[in-house]
């Protein structure tokens, strides 16, 4: 079974995030690593496609400047293959505008059955591009699965929701969203790692997509930053070392607040 | 200025309209002369009277979906009534599992840009601007819709009070669902609701979180014995959650719950951007963390720097002397 996988390449979020002060958006000029959001639906893919008995694991990515440090990660794990679109024009693109250059880049796989995505990434979280995906391309979907199986052309999906979680299903192909409960992520072996380096990443712009650059990037959004400001800050508070009388403290806050 | 008509996407369970659809509605009234409500499900008679109340003077309702998840159908009866005259100038959802999955279609089907994750919103002239906190709530980013109506938006919970207008029960009418064709043919089998003891993280005075620096699953107990005495709810950080030491209804952050109780207490929680942001209103927060360079440490009005498996059975202890 051929399953593609939508994965996002961004900053390392153990550094801390910046604004660009032109654009408004957040930097992503330097090195990129994969979207930790994305290890699940890659290793998801990875174990459906062992349990259907083959089939290739593709990734789909859109970056700047032809990034591939989080492809290389992905493809270390095991997927066969990539298509990373690249484009100058690409710059400032909102959330659907990302939605429609992944749709015709998922085309571009031969037989994809089954399409993966995190619920949302890390650094924008904007979590509406899987619909927006399912709805471009035609296809049913299923969001925020926290389990997922293969029968007989269905998948299978544990939906969560606010009181547990819905069982729910859609004939292939679909979209699926994972949460990062949905399996645990492999670590890449060396022989990955090395075998990563030379698998293929097919690199597209928008005109080789046949989109047109006027739709998508800082014109095509339909939305302008406007302002970039300083939220409030809470005023500090006391911070003291446990010097084994912590806990007698938090009592004495509690009390002067009056909820115990 | 004002926009002249805003549509809500409401959402209730067993006849209870949610706090963040009220919420909502009471921001919208401010922003819109007219405001009303689309809602999915077969019993829109019991909610209208919540929603009336309010500030909706209508309910545009689709009847029984059961069985349907609701994206697709509930955005395609939204892009008809839009493109058959109906429009308002903005559709406001909260930003919930279905309220996502109903925008994100809902944007390619009008397509229109949907701005996520808002805490406020602003009329300009006769346009909207919406107010989302970055980089866990230091940063507010506000942005201009430029492209016409109607403007999608997805609202983060708890982003307003709700607050009624004295209304009447809103009309009832039906909206209509058109053929879905391969795109509806997703199902909805069955629903699992999973326990959980003691308040809702929603309604309680007091949370108590606990986080990977408890080092094991079973040292959660000392959260939800502290969250017992307290008459707190318990709550986790997605660390925890994600390694499977607490079902997912006691995630606080991003993509969790959103909490503003008079006192929220972080033990063993660091502080990442994915939980401030879903903790950050809270009026007093209390941190116990052995890094004092933890981020939490930033946000609290106490924060003891020292070793949760002390201070807890400490503070349970002195709890249950008095």
């Amino acid at each position: 079974m051929n399953i593609v996988v939508c994965v996002k390449q961004i900053p390392d979020p153990a550094e801390p995030g910046a604004l660009d002060p032109t654009t408004k958006t957040l930097k992503r000029d330097g090195k990129l690593i994969l979207d930790e959001s994305d290890s699940y639906g890659v290793e998801m893919a990875l174990q459906l496609a062992d349990a259907a008995g083959g089939g290739e694991v593709t990734l789909v990515s859109m970056a700047p400047n032809n990034e591939v440090g989080g492809l290389r990660t992905a493809l270390a794990m095991g997927a066969a293959k990539s298509v990373l679109v690249s484009d100058p024009a690409l710059a400032g693109t909102s959330a659907l505008g990302t939605a429609k250059v992944l749709a015709a880049a998922i085309k571009r796989v031969e037989g994809a059955e089954l399409i993966l995505t995190a619920t949302e990434s890390s650094d924008g979280y904007t979590g509406t591009i899987p619909e927006q995906i399912a709805e471009l391309l035609g296809l049913p979907s299923i969001t925020f699965a926290k389990s997922i199986s293969i029968a007989d052309g269905t998948v299978s999906v544990q939906r969560q929701t606010e009181a547990g979680y819905d069982e729910c299903e859609a004939p292939l192909p679909a979209v699926v969203s994972v949460t990062a409960g949905v399996v645990e992520p492999r670590y890449p072996s060396f022989k990955g790692i090395m075998a990563a380096k030379s698998k293929p990443v097919d690199q597209v712009t928008c005109s080789d997509l046949g989109i047109d650059p006027a739709s998508v990037g800082w014109a095509g959004g339909g939305q302008e930053i406007v302002l970039v400001e300083a939220a409030p800050a809470r005023e500090a508070g006391e911070v003291i070392e446990d010097d084994g009388t912590g806990a007698e403290k938090i009592v004495a806050f509690l009390d002067g607040l009056k909820v115990i | 200025m004002a926009l002249s008509k805003i549509w809500v996407l409401a959402e209730a369970s067993e006849g209870k309209v949610s706090n963040t659809t009220l919420e909502i509605l009471t921001k919208a009234r401010a922003l819109a002369d007219t405001v009303e409500c689309v809602y999915a499900g077969a019993d829109a008679d019991a909610i209208a009277g919540a929603l009336g109340a309010h500030g909706a003077t209508k309910v545009h309702a689709t009847g029984d979906l059961t069985g349907r998840l609701l994206g697709v159908p509930v955005a395609a009866a939204i892009a008809d009534a839009v493109n058959g005259g109906n429009a308002p100038d903005a559709i406001i959802a909260a930003t919930s599992y279905d309220g996502r999955d109903i925008m994100g279609r809902l944007s390619v089907k009008l397509d229109k840009t949907v701005i996520t994750n808002n805490v406020d919103l602003e009329v300009d002239g006769d346009a909207l601007v919406t107010v989302e906190p970055v980089f866990g709530g230091n940063t507010m980013v506000k942005t201009k819709f430029t492209a016409g109506g109607p403007y999608l938006v997805l609202i983060r919970p708890k982003s307003f009070a709700a607050e009624e207008s004295g209304g009447g029960a809103a009309a009832v009418e039906s909206i209509a669902i058109p053929d879905t064709g391969a795109t509806g043919t997703a199902k909805l089998l069955n629903r699992h609701v999973e326990e959980r003891s003691g308040p809702s993280l929603d309604e309680a005075t007091i949370v108590v979180s606990g986080g990977r620096g408890l080092g094991e699953a079973e040292k959660f107990g000392m959260i939800e014995d502290l969250a017992k005495k307290l008459g707190a709810a318990p709550g986790a950080s997605r660390a925890i959650v994600d390694a499977g030491w607490v079902p997912y209804s006691y995630q606080v952050g991003q993509t969790g719950k959103v909490v503003k109780p008079t006192v929220y207490i972080a033990a063993g929680i660091s502080g990442a951007t994915q939980h401030m942001v879903g903790m950050k209103g809270s009026k007093n927060i209390i941190a116990i963390n052995k890094d004092a360079e933890a981020p939490i440490f930033s946000v609290c009005d106490l924060g003891i720097v020292g070793d949760v498996h002390k201070v807890l059975p400490a503070l349970i202890e002195l709890l249950n002397a008095r």
